[in-house]
């Protein structure tokens, strides 16, 4: 074996492991994405994508697959976030929109 | 040359202060008058009181296929299920007429309105379920089902009276009516839509396969029998659904946004005539 190709394989057998999500990221991940679509709900300005992406995160974490869980969890908390922007952007934009 | 870009500058400026205060304003006499000015340029051969009919009334196509549904229209059975369950007594005797002014006979055209009493809007949905807890009944459903029924014979009972929804001078009201109106021009869900964007900016256009209806009398033919639904709906009803197809989260259908929300949308075509119930793609 190449010197290059036996670097590229231990490269990828040491980061494996690394990159793996544990329980324990899905469940900050998903702690966090919670928090934030909690205050999207209060602020009347919840989209269903997050709360599909939550669910569909949770599904995954039930089935102990992690690494899919995770990574839709970040992706909740995104989304609620812009959901939030969304509604504090529309308390002075809907004006512009008013017939006059 | 800098004098005239500043000047222009200027001037710019105070058209956007101006603006900003037009909507700031509470005048709903004023957003009346704009609001069916608007709609009576964009559709100019549209007769007033046709703009009950929604999307029917800006669409020939579409306008033939609802002359042929209405040869059998899809409410009668809520119509006869409505007059029927109206006039049942609860267990105490009592029936819904006790509840509201003329017997609840030939009022649709009042409702919403706001309650000086209890500082909130009240829909007529809402006034239902309350004369049901009055008499000691459980609460309906606010969307589909016998409220449907009882809506739709209540305004069955209405038809032709035109629409005069109060706005009084209560800071209270006025808060509502323009929390109402904030809400109808807000952009929601991940979609970005508000309800303007359709049935304003776009009404009379083509979104997939339906004709968006002019937000202009487009309360005033409800309940509705849905074809897309398969069944009745109230307003509640169509505003969740609204939520929905925009990604965003539908609220309680009874919730205050939403009934603030048919108030002032309600009162924006003040002087059509009730059309309800009606029917829809």
């Amino acid at each position: 074996m190449k010197p290059i190709a036996l670097a590229i394989l231990v490269a990828l057998v040491a980061a494996t492991p690394a990159l793996a999500a544990s329980e324990q990221d899905f469940t900050t991940a998903y702690a966090a994405a919670e928090k934030v679509e909690q205050q999207a709900l209060a602020m009347q300005a919840a989209w269903t994508t997050t709360e599909k992406t939550l669910k569909a995160a949770k599904k995954a974490a039930d089935a102990k697959d992690y690494d899919h869980a995770t990574p839709l969890a970040h992706q909740a908390e995104a989304l609620a976030k812009q959901s939030i922007r969304q509604a504090e952007e529309q308390k002075t934009a809907w004006r512009q929109a008013v017939v006059h | 040359m800098i004098r005239k870009l500043l000047a222009a500058f200027a001037v710019l400026c105070a058209g956007a202060i101006v603006s900003a205060h037009a909507a700031d304003r509470i005048d709903p006499a004023a957003d009346l008058k704009a609001f069916q000015s608007y709609f009576k340029q964009q559709f100019p051969n549209v007769p007033f009181d046709d703009f009950v009919n929604g999307p029917y009334a800006v669409d020939k196509g579409m306008r033939a296929q609802w002359e042929s549904i209405m040869q059998f229209p899809p409410y009668d059975f809520a119509l006869d299920d409505g007059k029927k369950l109206f006039n049942t007594p609860f267990k105490n005797g009592k029936t819904y007429a006790s509840c509201f002014p003329h017997k609840g006979v030939g009022i649709r055209q009042d409702y919403p309105y706001f309650d000086a009493k209890s500082g909130e809007v009240v829909t007529l949905e809402l006034a239902i379920n309350r004369c049901r807890a009055a008499n000691g009944e459980a609460p309906l459903n606010y969307e589909t089902g016998a409220m449907d029924s009882i809506v739709a014979y209540m305004a069955e009972t209405s038809r032709g009276k035109r629409f005069d929804i109060k706005v009084p001078k209560d800071p209270r009201a006025l808060a509502a009516y323009q929390d109402g109106k904030q809400y109808f021009y807000s952009r929601r869900g991940q979609l970005n839509f508000s309800c303007a964007s359709c049935h304003v900016t776009a009404a009379g256009k083509r979104l997939r396969g339906d004709i968006l209806a002019p937000a202009l009398g487009i309360l005033a033919s409800f309940p509705i029998y849905r074809s897309d639904w398969g069944s009745m709906g109230t307003v509640p009803r169509r505003f969740t659904s609204c939520n929905s197809q925009v990604r965003a989260v539908a609220l309680k259908p009874d919730d205050k946004a939403y009934r603030d929300l048919e108030y002032f949308l309600t009162y924006m075509g003040n002087g059509l005539p009730v059309a309800g119930p009606g029917t829809r793609p």
